[in-house]
């Protein structure tokens, strides 16, 4: 099998002492949480740390608090996330991206707080280390080629998570806490346009929860494009959360995209299209067209990347009409395989 | 022992038929099987190959002393300790197990290093320096036909060009001029890889009496039991292989494979056991798949749907070496005409050489390709002429005791039966155009071999044996080469020799695949094993039934012809109350005739062929398949889903049918994969940059196959005409099923949105771009647009049985115009 790098371990108990290993052993040290990510990467030696700090042992991260909104702690694993009741009915979005991440084997070890800071991907650096030699390795890892765009001087890996981008669209924020202090961040800043650096997070920062805001009168979806129905990283995440006014007028929407760059985001003129219109099949296909404007998907991962392009304003609509209450359940079946 | 009359024959089964778990099944449900890499033995020492980082490069230098210096490390070794090549064919030695002068694709094995755990063995490949001279790269078949040098062999046809050939079974141009249509297509199928679950992974020591043995998950015990003794140059009676249950195989353990001489060879050396197993990324190298196939398929047809000639052309990317290449540029073509009546045939078929893992046999070896060609394009004829799809191919349907254009002599077939139930099961008549925008039914046909009628080394002995001995407890031990690959041979052992004696097939021990204790079989491939082992089991079976009669006979006060072997027990067929237990007749039988053994052994029937070249495409009888997909296309975005599969199967007789659906339905599961993503495909770099030529998903995320949340609901249906050649009329089941799924699903998507992908895998993003060539009137297809000039040689003419001729080539003009 594939060798794993040599790696010191330590296996704190608490947030506090976990942020003091952090700020002691520097850059060198990462978190480790469920490994699902670290450890295949760690065996293609993307990351080889020196140290590994574990969090399972950390209680406090495996919290999960209902207030006006909900307070879910970054080491629940995503199998938790999703036989919460709460997550499940009042943000639906959520529950329905965590419930499409990878496998049920991969849920039952992956957290959270991971899946929020997941690495970026991409087909020329998710690849072992011989394989990377016989492309001479990459900007991101080791080279000095971008392979997937030869002129460009950044790396234009591919943010992989499914949660991010519903989180975004519900309007959640995370707390990083680190030796110095703590801070709240939404989650739609938690993220640069960089496939090298791609979290704001500093690397003595712990992300330990992600609180989102009271649900009341908003509805949420999310839409997932992969080859399978299962195992597949997405290959473009289509979040919305919608207000309605209760003749079916909008009063706020949030759409968000993943997949289809370096990091999740929000697509503002989407949200503000839809603002004080109804959800009529005109509106759909604009706000999916505003929407695929944005996606600027690259050759770096599954599937054709002009297809891939070209089918989201489709699943724009998909997510929209869910929202507006049509029945969705055939499509849904016949793209996720499973019903949501 | 002396043979007296036999016994009689049973009219019904006790066994043969009925639903039973397969005697392996509880190993491996409950996780005892041990597979290669199961095995542990003292002292035991691991073994990690260092592959070749360039596509095509000359081995310049090769320093280890580092590697050889670190701690753990026992030997490296390098292309110098092994001087003789191999191949599976012998027309194709142009494999070393480590590199000598030159590696032909990245992963090219060039160095082997061998320490006291793989996590050391790994960290001291790095210390291997290796300079290397690169070389120019060929990426594809038509690449190589325009850049004969450099040559990747220096054998071969000339340039790059591995094999060449062609055939012509009646003047077919003349049959085209005088056809009512002609149509020609060109079709695509990509290449794809067997992935199994199991990696490749081997263990060899030596035995005490200072004779090599190697288990190995190996579909081919006995071809490599050759090759290892040939490469080490060792008398083959001083090595012993032990084929492990393998965790599937498909065709990707057919070969022998590097790592396996590598731990052969160390363990020689150091006297130590050595293993070796491979990660999935190298499994992907050690590759064997499907032959990535361009093809040009021109046919006539009369106005009623009736063909009279078909000029099929195939051009195969072969990968960096020979493999099985030469059998599989003749399955291209070959079994094309077993389906459906063609009274000439012309085929002509190249292999090429190109920078990439070696292909070979895939489930189906080399017949998928032509058969998504042929059952597509019938579709267009149906369309075109009219005429509904089944009904156009029941009609043709080849006949059994037929001969075909080439000589192929189809036995027993119930391809009609199978095209009628698929037809009835899918509702194809009630529901076909009338499932509403987007959904589609397709249709689809196929066959394939019982086992290839000649071995891959000429020789005139058997292609299976089985010797069977007789405990005095009731035990009954079958010894047997045949392998265990997850496909259920071990069962079908035990249940033919089960039913021959009348007992249990829990009284059955079978003992396999081991080539220093069970007499030979050929390998689990072809799917031979049911028909080979099969009737050698019966045989040898059936002679200690002669013997077990003859002395049971005497006691029951009755004639041996009388005797019948049922329930565990003997009787007296005209008296029932006549009895004895099966062990009391081993007792009298052993009393009487000293220690019960029998030898049973198996030959497949000469073929009719005589021209050179006729030996591949002949087997003792075909299997035929049906199969109706149904699918929804979404028009917005081609999205294709498939509900629901219907196929019938003609297997001539189910010997355990839990065992052969499951079988069908694996096949379907491979089929619907191919038909639909799978894909082992290469990225060349922008050459201005990077020579490199690499795999694009060499791991198990990114290369796609089906989950089980993918595959749809499969109705099948065993259709049972028991064939003479076939023990108890059984014919092969592991691979037919798999081959009209592909066509089927293109056959479909046609139906629900009218486009035409003429390419495997059919992709979203293809069938969106077909039905915009639809929206703007363009021809709604998407597929290959052009076949290079490929330069066949003259073909080897041969005249059809119906016009005279008597399997031979008629050589040269002259014997053209004499057609
Ligand atoms: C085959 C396969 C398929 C997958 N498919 C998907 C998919 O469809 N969608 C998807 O979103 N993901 C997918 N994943 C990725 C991964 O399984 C999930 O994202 C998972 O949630 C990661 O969580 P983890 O706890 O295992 O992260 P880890 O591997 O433990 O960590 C991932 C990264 O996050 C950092 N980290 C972890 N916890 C914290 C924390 N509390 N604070 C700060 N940093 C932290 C680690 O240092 C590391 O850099 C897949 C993975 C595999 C192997
Ligand atoms: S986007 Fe470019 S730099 Fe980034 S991982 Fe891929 S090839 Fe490397």
């Amino acid at each position: 099998m594939m060798r794993m790098p040599w790696f010191g371990w330590q296996s704190p108990a608490t947030i506090a002492e976990a942020a003091k290993i952090l700020a002691g052993e520097g850059p060198q040290a990462m978190l480790i949480a469920g490994g699902t990510d670290l450890v295949p990467n760690m065996k293609r030696r993307h990351q080889t740390p020196a140290t590994l700090v574990s969090l399972r042992r950390v209680a406090e991260l495996r919290k999960i608090a209902n207030g006006a909104g909900l307070t879910l702690g970054a080491g629940l694993t995503l199998t938790e996330i999703v036989d919460s009741a709460a997550v499940r009915e009042k943000y639906r979005g959520f529950w329905q991206a965590a419930a499409q991440v990878a496998s049920p084997h991969l849920r039952n070890m992956g957290t959270l707080g991971g899946n929020l800071c997941l690495d970026t991907r991409c087909t020329y650096y998710n690849q072992s280390l011989e394989w990377r030699k016989a492309i001479d390795y990459c900007l991101k890892k080791d080279g000095e080629t971008c392979w997937v765009a030869t002129a460009s001087k950044r790396c234009v890996a591919v943010s992989s998570t499914d949660s991010a981008p519903a989180l975004i669209s519900l309007g959640a924020k995370v707390k990083l806490v680190s030796a110095q202090g703590e801070r709240e961040v939404a989650v739609a800043d938690l993220y640069k346009n960089d496939g090298i650096d791609y979290l704001v997070r500093k690397p003595e920062e712990i992300l330990t929860e992600v609180v989102l805001p009271d649900a009341q009168g908003w509805r949420s979806t999310y839409w997932k494009l992969r080859r399978r129905g299962s195992f597949d990283f997405p290959v473009l995440g289509v979040a919305a959360a919608v207000k309605l006014a209760a003749d079916g007028t909008v009063e706020q929407a949030r759409l968000a995209l993943g997949a289809v760059a370096s990091r999740p985001f929000l697509v503002d003129k989407g949200g503000e299209f839809l603002k004080g219109r109804k959800l009529t099949d005109e509106a759909i296909a604009e706000a999916g067209a505003i929407v695929a404007s944005r996606a600027k998907p690259m050759d770096n991962t599954d599937l054709d990347l002009y297809w891939r392009k070209d089918v989201v304003g489709s699943f724009v609509g998909h997510a929209l009409r869910e929202i507006r209450g049509d029945d969705m359940r055939a499509m849904r079946m016949r793209i996720a395989r499973q019903a949501l | 022992m002396n043979a007296p009359a036999k016994p009689r024959e049973k009219t019904r089964f006790d066994t043969i038929g009925k639903p039973r778990r397969r005697v392996d099944g509880r190993a491996k449900a409950i996780g005892q099987t041990r597979f290669a890499d199961d095995l542990v033995l003292p002292r035991m020492l691991h073994a990690k190959l260092l592959r070749s980082p360039h596509p095509h490069a000359i081995v310049e230098s090769i320093d280890v002393s580092r590697a050889q210096a670190q701690r753990g490390v026992h030997l490296v070794l390098t292309g110098a300790e092994f001087p003789v090549p191999y191949g599976i064919m012998p027309v194709s030695q142009d494999e070393h197990p480590l590199a000598r002068e030159r590696v032909r694709y990245v992963g090219d094995p060039v160095a082997a290093v061998i320490a006291v755990d793989e996590q050391m063995a790994t960290e001291a490949l790095q210390l291997i320096d290796v300079k290397y001279r690169k070389l120019p790269t060929v990426a594809s078949p038509e690449e190589g036909l325009a850049k004969p040098e450099p040559r990747i062999h220096d054998y071969g046809e000339r340039g790059n060009i591995h094999r060449n050939q062609s055939y012509e079974f009646g003047d077919v141009e003349e049959a085209l001029a005088r056809s009512d249509h002609v149509f020609e297509d060109l079709f695509f199928y990509e290449g794809n890889t067997h992935l199994p679950m199991e990696q490749q992974a081997s263990l060899a020591s030596v035995e005490g009496d200072g004779k090599l043995l190697l288990q190995s998950s190996t579909q081919n015990p006995h071809y490599l039991h050759r090759q290892l003794a040939r490469v080490l140059q060792v008398p083959a009676a001083h090595v012993r292989v032990i084929a492990t249950p393998n965790g599937g195989g498909f065709g990707g353990k057919c070969d022998p494979g590097n790592h396996e001489f590598v731990v052969a060879k160390a363990a020689l050396m150091l006297g130590r056991p050595v293993k070796i197993c491979l990660t999935r990324e190298e499994v992907f190298y050690q590759h064997r798949g499907r032959h990535p196939v361009l093809m040009k398929v021109r046919t006539g047809v009369s106005n009623d749907g009736r063909l009279t000639a078909m000029h099929l052309q195939t051009l195969l990317d072969g990968g960096a070496y020979g493999s099985h290449g030469p059998a599989s540029t003749f399955y291209t073509g070959v079994l094309t005409p077993v389906t459906y009546e063609l009274p000439r045939f012309k085929f002509e078929a190249c292999r090429v050489f190109t920078n990439k893992p070696a292909c070979g046999p895939k489930r189906g070896h080399g017949t998928p390709q032509p058969r998504f060609g042929q059952e597509v394009q019938l579709d267009k004829i149906a369309e075109r002429l009219k005429l509904d799809p089944a009904e156009m191919r029941l009609r043709m349907v080849t006949q059994p005791d037929s001969l075909t254009a080439s000589w192929l002599h189809v036995g027993s077939t119930g391809l009609a039966e199978c095209i009628r139930k698929v037809v009835e099961m899918s509702g194809w008549k009630e529901r076909r155009g009338k499932l509403g925008a987007g959904r589609g039914l397709g249709l689809a046909c196929s066959t394939y071999m019982c086992g290839a009628g000649v071995s891959i080394y000429w020789n005139k002995m058997p292609h299976s044996a089985v010797q069977i001995l007789l405990d005095r407890s009731g035990q009954v031990t079958v010894y047997c080469g045949a392998t265990e690959i997850g496909q259920g041979s071990d069962d079908v052992l035990a249940g033919l020799v089960a039913e021959s004696l009348g007992i249990d097939p829990g009284w059955v021990r079978c003992v396999t695949g081991d080539t220093g204790i069970t007499p030979i079989d050929l390998g689990s491939y072809s799917s031979r094993v049911t028909i080979m082992m099969g009737n050698a089991a019966l045989q040898a079976a059936g002679r200690l039934r002669d013997t077990l009669a003859a002395a049971a006979a005497e006691a029951l006060d009755t004639l041996p012809d009388r005797v019948i072997f049922s329930q565990d027990r003997v009787f007296a067929a005209q008296d029932a109350g006549k009895t004895m237990s099966f062990i009391e007749a081993i007792a009298l039988a052993e009393a009487k005739f000293g220690t019960l053994a029998a030898v049973g052994s198996y030959a497949p029937p000469k073929p009719p062929g005589r021209y050179k070249g006729a030996g591949v495409g002949p087997s003792p009888a075909y299997s035929f398949s049906a199969c109706v997909v149904e699918t929804e296309v979404d028009e917005h975005t081609g999205w294709v889903t498939v509900p629901k599969i219907w196929i019938a199967h003609d297997i001539g007789r189910a010997l355990n049918p839990v065992l052969a659906r499951g079988q069908v339905i694996g096949g379907v599961y491979m089929g619907l994969g191919e038909a639909l993503m799978e894909e082992q495909a290469f990225r060349r770099l922008p050459p201005k940059l990077s020579s490199a030529l690499v795999h694009r998903n060499p791991s198990m995320l990114d290369y796609k196959s089906l989950t089980s949340l993918d595959m749809p609901e499969v109705e099948v249906a065993l259709i049972e005409y028991p064939d003479p050649n076939c023990p108890y009329g059984a014919k092969e089941v592991g691979q037919g099923p798999l081959l009209p799924v592909m066509p089927a699903l293109a056959n479909a998507i046609h139906d629900a949105v009218g486009v035409r992908i003429d390419e495997i895998p059919i992709t979203p993003d293809k069938v969106l771009r077909a039905l915009e060539k639809k929206e703007k009137g363009e021809a709604p297809r998407v597929g290959p647009e052009s076949f290079p000039s490929v330069p066949y040689p003259a073909p080897t003419f041969v005249l059809p049985p119906w016009e005279g001729g008597d399997g031979n080539e008629l050589k040269g003009q002259e014997g053209r115009k004499a057609a």
